[in-house]
């Protein structure tokens, strides 16, 4: 689950990390309040989306006087930013963050994720702050510098040290950086963060630490234990067919095809993407039943990939396993009954009750194409996707 | 022979007295498998379904003399009983659980590796033998004693590959579902060097899906080391950058783990890579064909 930077910065604050005074806006007279609070000198106002690139993307303003504060905040408000991260569609600023404005001595990164192959955090830093750290890392690899933390042990002071040495700190800083590491470290872990990013982390020119960014992605099997991060979900940030998906357990991911797919299995789902491409068609979502699925949810994930109105043919692709074609077949010949499915679909199951399931089909009365093989399936959807 | 999985593993279930484990339990000794008891805190003592339950994996191994455990528990206590598992001795755990916090698991990594237990998943439909036994969900009717053996990080796309082979005469050896989670225990290499040692195994079958680096890993091994014909398909070739496509581990991120990538590195060392998932069970047999 992705929150916006006030809100990580908030979080990070409660960890003893240094970030810049500020307080989130929704309207422009907020904005212009807060910036009077803030001293009524330089401010930076932030559009806050969930994607990144939003200074490029003209979603940042620095203004020199709370009037000014309330100008930017007009201009963001409702503004859709388009940043090579939200995609063309772009999305709409609901909300903005004003912060005191800060001199800037150095930008530097730092970024905390699990590493796959060691099983182990790895607390990355550079001193190239500031731009797309992809592009550090594809072009200047050994510009990043890595720590691997022993998750029994936590990070270790010296390897703190070596980071901040590495970033060219001098002095004081050193042990500025340290702490800070420390307790950005313990909100990764204590949060159950998958990412968490700071870029730019900046060296002021009094010689000061602070989190100017705040990037908090969390692992969305832990939210479970963490009540006050739930709460942070911003369901305006995503998708709507999405999020109504979610209620039922289903995992669905629009894409920009005309053919519509319901699949049991992540891996199978994105196969039967991959093979509707291969037989000349685009898909129109990604869509996971679940292993467990019922005639209900059918029903539901029926619902959701109709909502969607470019679609020009569905294929059902199932292999049962705990989930029982009889049971599919249940729920494909109600859902069209009760919906009135206006689009042609093509069917393939295979597994548990496979034979009952396709006479359940045959038997409905209702008209659907049938296919013996994922392959036969997605020529077919394609074929009467095709023709309308 | 065939690997990790065979007519002497004597198999206990954690979680066996929810629904889940319940059922697959029963479905695992329909499949000729040796399941010897379960593990139920607070329910030791009792029995289940004929099933001698206890309140520890310590105890479990002890009565029962258990080689192996399927783990059908909730994932908030998943990776605790991972480590259980790991720290009763147990030398092969198989976690079927989906949804256990990554950090949970990463420091259940940490007892595993020390107590060099092999662990299949989590996240993953488990391990099956055909026609000796399983740990797990894979369906056992799809599956027919045969030459190859798989290894996958998907679900029901494995029964997809079973099928087709199946269907096809070539049948199975072991095939094994490693899970699509971001921290796994048993990787595809791990699985090839079984596979590369066990005589039976005459071909394999390696889907993988994007994200992440194992497939780039394994196709270094197999240009290194592993000398029997592999076919590989890789999930998600269509699927956006910086979207997790059901799997946690199923990401593009940051420009790395695409699809297109894996493909490159499993044919430079020397896989036959099929485009289609339709082509698996063709691919092998062509590919035993030409032997």
């Amino acid at each position: 689950m992705k929150i916006h930077e006030y809100q990580g910065k908030e979080i990070l604050k409660k960890y003893g990390v240094a970030v810049p005074r500020g307080e989130v806006a929704f309207t422009t007279g907020e904005a212009r309040a807060i910036a009077e609070r803030l001293g009524g000198g330089v401010v930076v106002v932030k559009a806050q989306i969930h994607a990144g690139g939003r200074g490029k993307g003209g979603g940042v303003k620095v203004v020199k006087s709370a009037a000014e504060a309330e100008t930017a905040a007009k201009a963001l408000l409702g503004m859709k930013l388009v940043t090579y991260q939200t995609g063309p569609e772009g999305s709409i600023v609901g909300r903005v963050l004003v912060e005191e404005g800060l001199q800037i001595a150095r930008e530097l990164y730092l970024g905390i994720v699990i590493d796959r192959s060691t099983e182990m955090p790895v607390v990355m830093v550079s001193q190239e702050g500031g731009v797309e750290i992809e592009k550090v890392a594809h072009e200047t690899p050994e510009r990043i510098f890595k720590a691997f933390v022993n998750p029994a042990l936590g990070l270790q002071p010296y390897q703190a040290r070596q980071l901040a040495f590495s970033l060219g700190l001098t002095g004081d800083q050193i042990g500025k950086a340290v702490r800070m590491m420390t307790a950005l470290y313990q909100a990764f872990v204590s949060t159950d963060a998958s990412l968490l990013e700071i870029n730019p982390l900046i060296v002021t020119g009094a010689g000061d630490l602070l989190a100017l960014d705040a990037k908090l992605t969390f692992d969305d099997n832990a939210l479970y234990r963490h009540a006050d991060i739930k709460e942070l979900r911003d369901v305006s940030e995503e998708a709507p067919l999405e999020v109504e998906a979610s209620k039922f357990s289903l995992n669905y991911i629009k894409l920009d095809g005309t053919i519509g797919c319901m699949v049991n299995g992540a891996g199978l789902a994105m196969a039967t993407m991959d093979i509707i491409k291969l037989a000349g068609g685009e898909p129109a979502n990604f869509l996971d039943v679940g292993g467990g699925a019922n005639a209900e949810q059918i029903k539901n994930a029926f619902r959701i990939l109709m909502s969607d109105k470019s679609v020009k043919a569905v294929l059902i692709n199932i292999f049962g396993g705990i989930l029982r074609c009889d049971v599919l077949a249940q729920g494909v010949i109600e859902a069209v009954k009760d919906l009135g499915v206006p689009v042609p679909i093509v069917i393939r199951m295979e597994g548990t009750n496979v034979e009952l399931g396709k006479k359940m089909l045959k038997e409905s009365g209702l008209n659907f194409t049938t296919a013996d093989s994922m392959g036969e399936a997605a020529e077919k959807v394609v074929a009467v996707g095709s023709s309308r | 022979m065939a690997v990790y999985i065979n007519r002497q593993t004597r198999l206990i279930v954690q979680g066996l007295t929810g629904r889940e484990g319940t059922f697959h339990a029963k479905a695992a000794q329909a499949y000729h498998t040796n399941v010897v008891g379960g593990v139920t805190p607070g329910k030791g003592g009792t029995t289940h379904e004929g099933w001698p339950v206890f309140n520890t994996v310590a105890d479990a191994v002890k009565a029962t003399g258990a080689n192996a455990t399927v783990i059908f528990v909730p994932p908030p206590g998943g990776a605790d009983a991972v480590m259980e598992a790991a720290d009763a001795g147990l030398p092969l755990a198989v976690c079927i659980t989906e949804g256990i916090p990554t950090i949970d698991m990463m420091r259940a990594m940490t007892v595993v590796r020390a107590r060099k237990m092999t662990l299949i998943g989590p996240n993953c439909p488990g391990l099956i033998t055909a026609g000796q036994g399983k740990a797990g969900i894979i369906p056992g009717n799809i599956c027919k004693p045969g030459r190859v053996g798989v290894v996958s990080k998907s679900g029901t796309l494995t029964y997809e590959a079973i099928h087709q082979l199946t269907a096809l005469g070539l049948g199975q050896t072991t095939c094994i579902g490693i899970g699509g989670d971001p921290l796994i225990g048993t990787s595809f290499i791990d699985a090839l060097g079984q596979f590369a040692a066990d005589p039976e195994t005459e071909a394999v079958v390696m889907i993988g899906e994007i994200g992440g680096s194992a497939e780039e890993e394994a196709a270094a091994f197999i240009k290194a080391s592993f000398k029997k014909p592999v076919v590989g398909f890789i999930a998600g070739q269509t699927a956006p950058p910086g979207r997790r496509m059901g799997h946690a581990g199923a990401i593009i991120a940051g420009g790395k783990g695409t699809a297109a990538e894996k493909m490159a590195a499993l044919t430079a060392a020397g896989v036959r890579v099929v485009k289609s998932p339709a082509d698996i069970g063709r691919a092998v047999a062509d590919a035993l064909g030409s032997r």
